[in-house]
């Protein structure tokens, strides 16, 4: 079984696994039973009316076949496979996680688990200081005070042009990641919403579900709105200066996180890994549950890696469907 | 030497018709885009798949399809008498072409411009077939990492021994020097997209050696896509909605 290693579990806990993933396999809907396709399966279709082949679909001999592993979806006239795993595919708008890899002319290249590096143009972000203004040859030397190689950065994807996929990030919270955890896990565990951006105040930390499948637990970062107005006064545009920020002592006790906060950051984080490794979705409500179930059981955080609460996991998140489709 | 006995049985106690025992698990590598273990038998081979990603080399960067590139080896372990071989002598350099030619055939590569897909295949245990079990393996793991694809390539051999054709040839079968064709189809376009023999065959021999051949690539097919669509629906169903 993917991801699971069962030769570490026990025997009762391989049975109530299965039987976690069995009630499971009950509640998804069965209409959906039968449009699982794999590659070069044909697909149905009602040959009376005309019909749009879209994404994952061939036509061979006039019939309509998958190039792909996934679920068949019909949109109207539109049909397509929605391919499960594989990487991310971007759409205009979404608010993405990536690691810089190449800082270049005007542009940093992130990898984002996309076919291609995006990339994210210095006129397309903010500048730290708040000042909108033409960016000078200056700042393209100094891009690196930005974002450096490595850094992670959250941005939201602008488009395609001519020369791949672009980003952009011109707005306080997007910007360069510090003080957490960046996980990696497949981008169909991570569906679409209206909030990306989450901050658990009980626990003091944020949590920014990247629809590219790179998700960030870190220290809550008060998201400050301070759009500078056109100072009159400022005469000559501010070239950002290196070494501002480089650590001095009192600058890192400045950034100090508090061990609660990480121990909490920590219990989120094996809280996605384990969602990720059992293959359930993964959302907002779904990843606090989980904390407040790893609390409840008094665990550790290092247990939470272990087959016990993996088992467990599969347990409510079980329960949790069941009540869900109760209440419909 | 007799390699099919009186009674028609051969060396391991298989009927000259009949395929080893294969099984197959997909997702054996976490951190790869798409894996997958292929057992035909006591050849076993581990295949990765990693990709569509930005290509390495700039200079061979195609502007309207994929790069896709292979690298077969051979562990330490796999052989009989334990040998260190060189990395990239002539064998594994022309499988590594081989199934890279094969896989590309299939792959719709015009979908993934600027970017490639990088196969990395290794031999666990040669029993023989082993080129068979490399294709079978790299197809499960490109259709888990999500590639599209025309079709699942499939691949088994046959050879002739003894006048009798024989499918799925072991180790001491293979190594016996007689006839070995290896088969690769497209079975639901029913095409042939490898094909590869050492020594010679009389033409009406060879038809049925490859018929046998054929037979058994289409019986892998079939295997394979159980594996793959009980793959699909257990991803599908722990998402849940």
């Amino acid at each position: 079984m993917r991801g699971i290693d069962l030769a570490a579990l026990s025997k009762p806990q391989k049975l109530r696994l299965e039987k976690a993933l069995e009630e499971l396999e009950s509640l998804s809907s069965k209409v959906n039973s039968d449009a699982s396709v794999t590659v070069a399966d044909s697909i149905a279709v009602n040959h009376e009316d005309a019909i749009l082949k879209g994404h994952g679909t061939a036509d061979l001999n006039g019939e309509v076949v998958a190039t792909l592993c996934g679920i068949v979806e019909r949109v109207n006239k539109l049909i397509y496979v929605r391919g499960l795993r594989s990487r991310y595919k971007p759409e205009v708008g979404d608010i993405i996680i990536g690691r810089v890899v190449e800082v270049v002319q005007k542009r940093w290249k992130l990898e984002i688990n996309y076919s291609q590096d995006a990339i994210l143009m210095l006129s397309s972000m903010n500048m730290p200081d708040g000042v909108q203004r033409r960016r000078t040859a200056m700042d393209e030397l100094n891009m690196r005070i930005i974002f450096e190689e490595k850094d992670v950065v959250c941005a939201e994807v602008r488009g395609f042009q001519h020369d791949g996929l672009h980003l952009q990030a011109r707005s306080q919270k997007y910007g360069k990641l510090k003080g957490g955890q960046l996980l990696t896990v497949p981008p169909y565990l991570v569906k679409r919403q209206k909030q990306h951006f989450h901050h658990l105040e009980e626990y003091g930390f944020d949590l920014i579900l990247g629809c590219n499948g790179f998700i960030w637990v870190g220290e809550h970062i008060e998201a400050k709105d301070d759009m500078v107005e056109d100072q009159v006064n400022q005469s000559e545009p501010q070239v950002l200066l290196p070494n501002k920020s480089a650590g001095n002592l009192e600058e890192q006790e400045k950034n100090y996180t508090a061990l609660e906060t990480r121990k909490y950051i920590c219990r989120a984080a094996n809280a996605v890994r384990v969602l990720s490794t059992l293959g359930f979705n993964i959302t907002l409500e779904i990843i606090k549950g989980i904390i407040e179930l790893s609390l409840s059981l008094n665990l550790d955080i290092h247990e939470m890696l272990g087959s016990e609460f993996c088992v467990a996991v599969a347990e409510k998140e079980a329960e949790r469907r069941k009540s869900n489709k109760k209440r419909r | 030497m007799e390699y099919v006995s009186p009674e028609g049985l051969r060396l391991d106690g298989r009927r000259p018709m009949e395929m080893r025992q294969i099984r197959a698990e997909i997702g054996a590598v976490s951190k790869a885009d798409g894996s997958a273990v292929f057992e035909m038998g006591n050849t076993k081979v581990i295949a990765a798949v990693y990709g569509p990603r930005q290509v390495q080399n700039k200079s061979q960067q195609m502007s309207d399809q994929a790069l896709v590139r292979c690298e077969y080896s051979m562990a330490n372990f796999s052989t009989g008498d334990r040998m260190r071989k060189p990395k990239g002598d002539r064998r594994s350099t022309e499988i590594s072409l081989v199934i890279r030619q094969t896989m590309e055939a299939c792959i719709l590569t015009h979908l993934m411009p600027h970017s490639q897909i990088d196969i990395f295949v290794q031999v666990l245990q040669a029993d023989g077939g082993t080129r068979s079990a490399c294709i079978n393996a790299a197809t499960l793991a490109l259709a888990d990492a999500g590639i599209p694809m025309r079709d699942l390539v499939t691949s088994c051999s046959a050879g002739y021994l003894n006048s009798t054709p024989l499918l799925d040839l072991n180790y001491v079968e293979d190594s016996a020097g007689g006839a070995d064709v290896t088969l690769g189809i497209l079975p639901k376009l029913d095409k042939v997209t490898l094909l590869q023999m050492d020594s010679k065959l009389p033409i009406d021999i060879l038809e049925n050696v490859m018929q046998l051949a054929i037979e058994g690539c289409k019986a892998v097919a079939n295997y394979i896509r159980e594996i793959l669509l009980e793959n699909t629906k257990q991803l599908e169903y722990r998402r849940g909605v």
